[in-house]
């Protein structure tokens, strides 16, 4: 009897390894698909070509300054939101946790439009794609992300003065979004047209603004963070039963939460920092995910990582050529298909992951 | 057998005094009771001993070697902990749940030997109908079962539980305290907080009666007489023996 369970957990486990792998291969065809469309329709043939040096000139100017670019960029952006949506549900045990839930987001966009309004990174009309560009992108990216630093610095000092339980941390991440959020309307109200209109530009989060020194930035900080991640995945684990239980495995829950809070809200600033607040991708993510393996953080952290830059990839590439020429920020895209995603798996009837 | 002794220790929260000079011991094969009312420290002597809060006075030694010189990991395979409420990862499947004990003894992936451990105790607790369930959507004496299982995939020699079988039905409740009589028959320790003084009477071999933080009285059952049961529990009692089982019955 006991090999019939254990040949049935090395069949679960099989099979999470095959949907890590699917996930991959996916992650692979839909980066073609995506290099390839566009309002520029490129053949495969060209970008083959692309890597022997030769082709056309504007083929290879597009690939390799914008779609390759952008390509990184919606994954990696996508293997962070959706990496820190996971670890901060796991370290809060909330299933509502999520970058925008402790208030990063919200934090950092405040400091965008800070930046905006007080520190001349004036917006104007540019190019017919984008209706606004930004004319000092160093200085909106360094502003939002000490934007969000202040977030995690007001959320940690609330930690560290209350000895803060899950719940506290939760409902600071609330009130610190409120705060932001009002201070980003103080912001759009103070200023002028111009800055107006570039403030609610860069809230809707784009992945136009990918660029080579922001992709090698992203994955600077994306790999060590990842690589640690999984490192952690036993203590993780350990979390889900509680704090007592986690600590009689020799386990030091506040600390690894306070590390993991701190980690996922440094990636999650540089990532919002670069492209703007792109909304519920850490938040779906890792319910999708949950749904397919189960809830393992064995799995998932990679599945979540794979699925998120996925995800993202996908939403991008629609946003990008659903109404071509036109580009949609893909901000407002995953709002669109993240909503009633959630709403799906949340209303759908309950079936047990394990079977079968 | 291991041997675990307690001497002197005291804890308090925020100044506030719970624990005041408890001394008391254990060894393979014991199966002691921690009994009292609500508030007297129970809970807190059980968290002292696994560490989880530390003890501002005292000694703890298991086998002669202090408690804190002994490594987190290395006291993971020697005390095994289950909490009287336990969280539970929302959709965790039973054998995940189980594997977890193995945490101590797991570097990178859980090998074949870990896997193979956990179904044979699984078989054990006859859990393996439901092992690859949701941990959910088991009965409340089921998932005692399950946590019994995690915490001997830890292979320890003292096994701590708190309330084990608070919420269970008078069926459970015999299977689990059976289930741990077993294994204090293997060798093991088990220190258990308990509020049913009948069960605990009936299977556990010491006790320990704890009011307001101090060792009220302590020993083999010849402790449960009416007087200390009415002091502890400021209430009436009649002890009856019936077939050489104590009965305390309130008045």
């Amino acid at each position: 009897m006991s090999n019939d369970i254990l040949i049935q957990y090395k069949h679960y486990r099989a099979r999470n390894r095959r949907f890590m792998l699917l996930l991959f291969l996916l992650l692979i065809l839909i980066s073609l698909f995506s290099l390839l469309a566009g309002s520029h329709i490129i053949g495969w043939q060209e970008l083959l070509a692309l890597f022997r040096n030769e082709g056309s000139e504007t083929n290879r100017q597009i690939l390799l300054n914008i779609r390759f670019p952008r390509l990184l960029g919606a994954i990696l952006t996508g293997v962070i939101l959706s990496l820190s949506g996971a670890i901060m549900q796991i370290l809060l045990r909330n299933p509502l946790a999520s970058p925008y839930t402790l208030g990063i987001s919200n934090a950092a966009a405040f400091g965008a439009s800070f930046g905006i309004v007080f520190l001349g990174a004036r917006a104007g009309i540019a190019r017919s794609s984008d209706l606004f560009m930004i004319t000092n992108p160093y200085i909106i990216t360094l502003s939002a992300f000490l934007g969000s630093l202040l977030g995690l610095t007001i959320i940690l000092t609330i930690i560290k003065l209350k000895q803060a339980s899950v719940e506290t941390i939760i409902l600071s991440g609330v009130v610190i979004n409120s705060l932001f959020g009002a201070g980003i309307a103080v912001m759009q109200y103070i200023a002028d047209n111009v800055q107006l209109a570039s403030i609610i530009f860069w809230n809707f989060g784009d992945l136009g603004r990918s660029n080579w020194a922001a992709l090698f930035f992203l994955t600077l900080i994306l790999i060590p963070a990842l690589l640690y991640f999984y490192s952690k995945r036993w203590d993780y684990k350990m979390l889900g039963c509680g704090d007592d239980y986690a600590q009689s495995m020799g386990v030091r829950p506040q600390r690894i939460r306070i590390i993991g809070l701190i980690i996922t809200s440094l990636i999650t600033a540089v990532a919002v920092s670069f492209f703007g607040v792109i909304a519920f991708v850490g938040l779906v993510v890792p319910h999708i995910v949950r749904k397919c393996i189960g809830d393992n953080e064995e799995f998932l952290i990679t599945g979540s990582a794979l699925f998120g830059g996925m995800f993202l990839l996908v939403c991008d590439t629609i946003a990008r050529t659903i109404i071509s020429p036109v580009i949609l920020p893909v901000g407002i895209l995953t709002s669109f298909l993240g909503v009633p995603l959630f709403l799906f798996l949340l209303i759908r009837k309950k079936y047990d992951t394990y079977q079968n | 057998m291991t041997h675990i002794k307690i001497e002197k220790i005291s804890f308090g929260y925020n100044g506030t005094p719970v624990l005041k000079d408890i001394t008391f011991e254990a060894s393979g094969g014991d199966m002691l009771a921690i009994i009292g009312q609500n508030g007297s420290g129970k809970s807190t002597l059980l968290k002292c001993i696994c560490r989880i809060l530390k003890i501002q006075k005292g000694h703890i030694a298991i086998d002669d070697i202090p408690l804190h010189h002994i490594r987190p990991a290395q006291l993971s395979r020697l005390i095994a902990y289950i909490p009287q409420s336990e969280e539970i990862t929302p959709g965790i499947s039973v054998f995940d749940t189980v594997l977890m004990g193995r945490k101590p003894y797991i570097h990178h992936n859980p090998s074949t030997e870990d896997m193979e451990l956990v179904s044979r105790l699984l078989t054990r607790l006859e859990l393996d109908p439901v092992a690859m369930r949701n941990l959910n959507t088991l009965s409340g004496g089921q998932q005692q079962r399950v946590f019994i299982a995690r915490a001997l995939a830890q292979q320890p020699a003292i096994l701590l539980l708190d309330e084990p079988i608070a919420n269970l039905d008078i069926n459970h409740q015999m299977k689990v305290m059976k289930l741990l009589r077993q294994l204090t028959g293997e060798g093991m320790s088990v220190i258990i907080t308990i509020h049913d003084i009948n069960m605990a009477a009936r299977f556990c071999n010491k006790a320990l009666m704890l009011k307001k933080g101090r060792v009220f009285a302590s020993g083999s059952q010849s402790v449960y007489t009416p007087e200390n049961i009415e002091n502890l529990y400021d209430i009436q009692v009649d002890v009856l023996h019936h077939n050489n089982r104590i009965c305390i019955i309130p008045q």
